[in-house]
This record gives structure tokens, sequence and C-alpha cells, in this order.
């Protein structure tokens, strides 16, 4: 009922508006993506990547001084604690042995915070294959040392000039650079966004995430569904990771937390459920900041992965039918439950999970409740905003 | 019968030629479109401008943002176009994306089509399967032509399939790639225009994206119906002093022999 669907909407959302130059690409992709990934030859060096090489299983960690500053029972999923620092790799190491499986030679993709591309770039050197990937130029001055750490792992990194030059626009690129290479390259999305099936190819990547944390919850537990589960959500797929094995379960709270930028009314923002509407980016149907005229709005947030109009088919749909809450939390909020964390934790997150931890302030939860909060990167890459606004 | 299928029916070598609505400046629509057939284009295409054309190289990305920044909606042009078929008689043809037609309402979008004898539109962003299933019966009734577009990787059985669901012409894209890349049709590309050429398909193919002077066009022809010329047009737009003089210009320069 929240998964997708033969056609490649969940709900009235997704589907693959893409030009017809893409459509022998991505329709290879469609066909045979679900085989390449049942295969059992494909699920063992997955699975042997992920624990020998991520790390998984990432921990699930009980934050007792948090807990107790919130009167809750707060685990955080280490997704920081992965190889390169986020829950990216999941994906990139998924995909790049599907495009290995498809005779790729060469391997592009998007960036906003750069945790995507210096997973990409990471596989790539892994796997012996080229790597390109566009950023925007915005962003490659606010993440400096994730350009560093692409360029020392052999990729190229192109900046995206034009329009808000982010993340949107870092994606357009990518777009028309396999429009202009469609026989050898293999375009790696990094978020539940673009054509069916990339939101359900990267949700299942990243499902990990939630099948390990149900198995880790039962012997911290006794019992495999949380009360709640918290993730911040630009294009989503942390979130989706997250909370894909709980879909099902109704009794699980799932709350998605946007970045409302300098605020929700002031014109710089990314909360994309409160001001988009339905709307086709980056080849989905999905909720879209736009402007009467149909013109997509550029968006604003302090963090880098969470700065995109759009959001991945898979939220719209979980919005629209109520599965999920979507809340959303401004730059100020995220900055203050980051210097929290560091403080009452020992753990500096990334400006993206800050602001899942910000909600926690917002929660009216029972001191019993069991919430897991997706940690879904470190916060490494983001210290120069963070000694920036450190006396907030 | 539709201004573009009676164009196919009298002539050969069309010459098609895109520009985008609102540039280089918002007032510019009418007089381009103007200038055009003046100038003997046969087929106009009027660029919708969008925030994000994912299928269009930097000229023409470059040419839709300083539309945007005129001030060119949807709405607006409509309002431009009203009486343009006081003065013009050629084909005109919508290029735009998906999103601002939905935004607009799509049958809305339709009917205002109609009214201002708009004959058809290139919406590259929406996938053949999605205009059968959502579209097509509305365009139809609109009597408004959705033109497809193949490439050098379209199958034949797509090829077959669009060509069944297409009216006016096919849109060939000559080579994978986005708007306005390199010039010239190379061993590869004439194999594949004389590959779809021997499918003898129902409708004409007018070749698209890397067309840019008199030699690409008259090499184009030989192949097809026609040619589209896009980003080539909006630089000597970008580069000429005044609307007239430079679209006089590049369409001489194409036709010349």
């Amino acid at each position: 009922m929240y998964q997708v669907n033969e056609k490649g909407y969940y709900g009235s959302f997704g589907g693959a508006y893409i030009p017809e130059m893409l459509y022998p690409n991505v329709e290879e992709l469609r066909l045979c993506y679900l085989d390449i990934m049942n295969d059992a030859g494909f699920k063992t060096e997955f699975d042997n990547l992920l624990r020998d090489y991520v790390g998984r299983p990432s921990p699930l960690y009980l934050a007792s001084r948090l807990s107790a500053h919130y009167r809750m029972k707060i685990y955080l999923k280490r997704e920081d604690l992965n190889h390169t620092g986020a829950h990216k790799i999941n994906n990139t190491l998924g995909q790049i042995l599907l495009a290995k499986r498809l005779g790729k030679k060469r391997i592009i993709a998007e960036t906003g915070a750069g945790q995507h591309g210096v997973a990409t770039a990471t596989v790539c050197a892994l796997m012996g294959l080229e790597c390109i990937v566009y950023m925007g130029e915005v962003d490659i001055d606010r993440q400096a040392p994730n350009v560093a750490r692409m360029k020392l792992l052999g990729a190229t990194v192109i900046p995206a000039l034009c329009g808000s030059r982010t993340l949107k626009d870092a994606t357009n690129e990518a777009i028309r650079d396999w429009i202009n290479n469609p026989i050898d390259t293999h375009y790696i999305i990094g978020s539940v966004v673009g054509p069916h099936p990339y939101p359900d190819m990267v949700a299942r990547f990243q499902s990990v995430i939630s099948a390990e944390i149900r198995a880790q919850l039962l012997s911290h537990e006794g019992r495999e569904t949380p009360d709640y589960v918290l993730a911040c959500v630009g294009g989503g797929s942390n979130a989706a990771g997250a909370f894909y094995h709980f879909l099902n379960d109704e009794s699980v709270k799932l709350i998605a937390v946007e970045a409302a930028g300098k605020g929700i009314d002031t014109g710089h923002s990314a909360a994309t459920m409160v001001l988009g509407k339905p709307g086709i980016i980056h080849g989905s149907k999905t909720m879209l900041m736009q402007t009467s005229d149909g013109q997509i709005t550029e968006p604003y947030s302090i963090s880098a992965g969470l700065d995109y109009p759009g959001v991945g088919p898979v939220h719209a749909h979980l919005f629209k039918s109520g599965r999920a809450s979507f809340v959303s939390v401004t730059d100020d909020e995220a900055l203050a439950a980051a210097f929290l964390c560091c403080k009452l934790e020992g753990i500096i997150p990334a400006l993206e999970s800050a602001h899942a931890l910000a909600h926690l302030e917002k929660m009216k939860a029972n001191e019993t409740d069991v919430v897991v909060l997706n940690l879904s990167g470190r916060g490494d890459k983001d210290l120069a905003t963070y000694m920036k606004h450190q006396n907030l | 019968m539709n201004r573009i299928t009676e164009l196919f029916k009298r002539k050969n070598a069309i010459l098609s030629v895109y520009f985008t609505a609102g540039f280089p400046a918002l007032k510019d629509t009418v007089p381009v479109i103007e200038s055009l057939s003046a100038a003997g284009v046969d087929l106009i295409e009027i660029g919708i401008p969008f925030s994000d054309p994912l299928a269009d190289g930097p000229v023409i990305q470059h040419s839709s943002e300083l539309a945007l920044r005129n001030g060119m909606t949807l709405r607006l042009l409509f309002e431009q176009l009203k009486d343009i078929r006081r003065s013009i008689q050629a084909p005109l043809l919508f290029m735009g994306y998906l999103n601002p037609v939905l935004q607009f309402g799509v049958e809305a979008f339709c009917i205002q089509a109609q009214e201002v004898g708009i004959d058809g539109v290139i919406i590259p962003d929406l996938p053949f399967s999605e205009y059968v299933e959502e579209y097509e019966a509305m365009f139809t009734k609109y009597g408004i032509i959705n033109i497809f577009l193949i490439t050098p990787q379209t199958s034949e059985a797509r090829i077959r399939l669009i060509d069944e669901h297409s009216k006016g012409f096919i849109y060939m894209v000559s080579a994978a790639s986005t708007t306005g890349a390199k010039a010239g049709v190379t061993a590869v590309q004439s194999d594949y225009f004389a590959r779809v050429r021997a499918m003898n398909l129902r409708n004409p193919l007018l070749i698209g994206f890397g067309i840019s002077d008199n030699e690409t066009f008259a090499n184009a022809c030989a192949y097809a119906n026609g040619a589209i010329i896009g980003s080539a047009y909006i630089r000597a737009l970008e580069q000429g002093t005044d609307v007239q003089t430079s679209t006089a210009r590049f369409v001489q320069s194409i036709l010349t022999n």
C-alpha cells in the first residue's frame, strides 16, 4: 500500500517524466533492477561489502543523556559511523554493483552536501570506475572538505553554475550528462528521487537501516517496533530507509523533518510539504516548491543536503495518505540541537541530522516511549558552519 | 486540415526554427515570429521558458533564464499571441516542459492554444505512455498535435509505436545529446537517418539538435523532410542588434547554398 506499483507510482506520485533521450537507459534499469537485486550472488557481494567495507550493522545506541533531557527513550541509529560518514554509502555501493553488472564504465552523480558525492567517489575508487560528480557552485563553497575528499578519491567535480547553484541544479547537470552519454554511463542518484525505478531502487538499498533497527531493537527492548521513527528529509533517502520496514506497522509513528530554513514564511525555506504542490521535478511527479506559473522555486536551508525544492514521491504519498507526519525545523533550531547533541552525547551530527534532533524538543511523547532517530551523518563537513554559529 | 500536415503535403526541405518566448526582450515574442515568417521560415517553434530545462544545452538554458527574468509566463504568452493569426499563416508549435502546462491546467492550456491558433506542442518530458493514457484524448479534442521525439537509441518497435500515435511529423533527434550540440552529420548519424527513413513511416521526419548552418541544414534535408534549428538562432539573436535584421540575416544564411 505504501510501496511503488507496477507503473512506478506511489499513489498519484512518481512515474518517469523523462525525455525520450533517457528512455532506453531508464527502461533498461526498470526491467532488470529487481532481478539483479534479488540475485543470490549480488546479495552476497552487497552484504559482504556492507559488513566489511562500510562497517555494518551500524549501532543502535541508547542515548541516555539525551533521553533524560527530553524525558523519552531515545535511540540513535548511528549511520554517522558508516564509512564516509553517512547513510549515502548504502545506496552507492548497491548501485555501483548494479552498474557493473550492466557493463557500465562511467559513473555520474549529483551531490548537495557532498556526502553522496564522496560516497560515490569512494565506491568508484573501490571498483576502478571513472567518476564525475556535479555539485552546485554554492555548495562547493560551503562544503569544501567534501570537495577535497572527492578529488582525493579520484573523482572529477564539475560545478553547476545555473539557477540557485545548489542540489537541484547539480541534478539537472547530471541528467544532461546522462542524455549526452547514454551508452556507457550509469547515473547514481543519491536520493529517493528521479524517474521510476530510482525512488524504489534507492529505498531498497537504504532499507538495510530499518531492517537492522528491527533486529537491534528486539535485543535492546524485546520488541521489534518502536513508538516513533524520526528522520530528516531533503530528497528523503535516509528517511525512506529508516521507515521502510515499518510502513505496514501502523502503530509506529513516522515523523519526517523538513528544513524550514529561516522560517516557513520568510521566502527562505525548503519545507516542501508546507510550501509545495504537486508538480514535476527530475522526472518524478511529487510535491514541489514552485511559482503559480509552474517555475521551480529556489529553496533555502543552512543544510546543503536538505536544500531541495522537491521530495521523493514515496514521501509525497506518505504525506498525502497521512502515514507519516511532516514537520519542519529552522536553521537556528537545528544548530541548537546539534550543539546540544555534542554536549550531551559527544556526537557531532551532520546539519541534516540535526534537523531530526531538533524536533525532539517539540515532541509530546511519554517517558516510556521508544523513539528511534536516524542519525544520518556526522558533522565533520559542517565544522565551518558550526564554528561560525557557535555563540548562538 | 491541420496547418502542419498541410505544410508537409505542399513542401519539402522544411526549415523549422525555435526561439524562446520573451527573449531577448519580453516584447520580442511577436516581432520574432513575424520576422521568422517574413524571412521564409516554414514552421515556427515558440519556446515556453522553464526554470529547469533538462533536455536543453547552455544556450537555450540561458535564453530561458533571461526570458523568465524578463517576466515571461505562460499566461502572458497567450496574451501576447492573441492576435498572432491576423498576421501569420505558418504553422506554430509550442515547445516547453510539462510542469508549467500542468500548473496552468492541461485542458485550459489546450483551449487557449487552440484559441490563439497553435497547431501542436513538443513537450520533451511528457513520456509517450503517459501521453497516450492521460492526455491524447484531450489534445485531440482541441486539435492540438503532440510531436514525439525519437533518438538513435530508440528501438524499431518503439519507433513504429510512436509513428502510430503521431500526427504532423516525428522529431528525429540527431544524436544522443541536449540541444545546441556540436554540428555535423557523422557516419553513425547517417546510418541512423537512413535506417529510420527505410522504415517508411506514416509521418514525415524533421531532424533536430546540432543543426546550425546551411551545410548541416542541407545534409539533414538529404535524409529527412527538413530540419529544426534552435540554439544557433538564439545565439544570432543574442549577438545581433535588432530582431528583424538578425533574423533576416540568419535565415538567409541557412537557405543560401
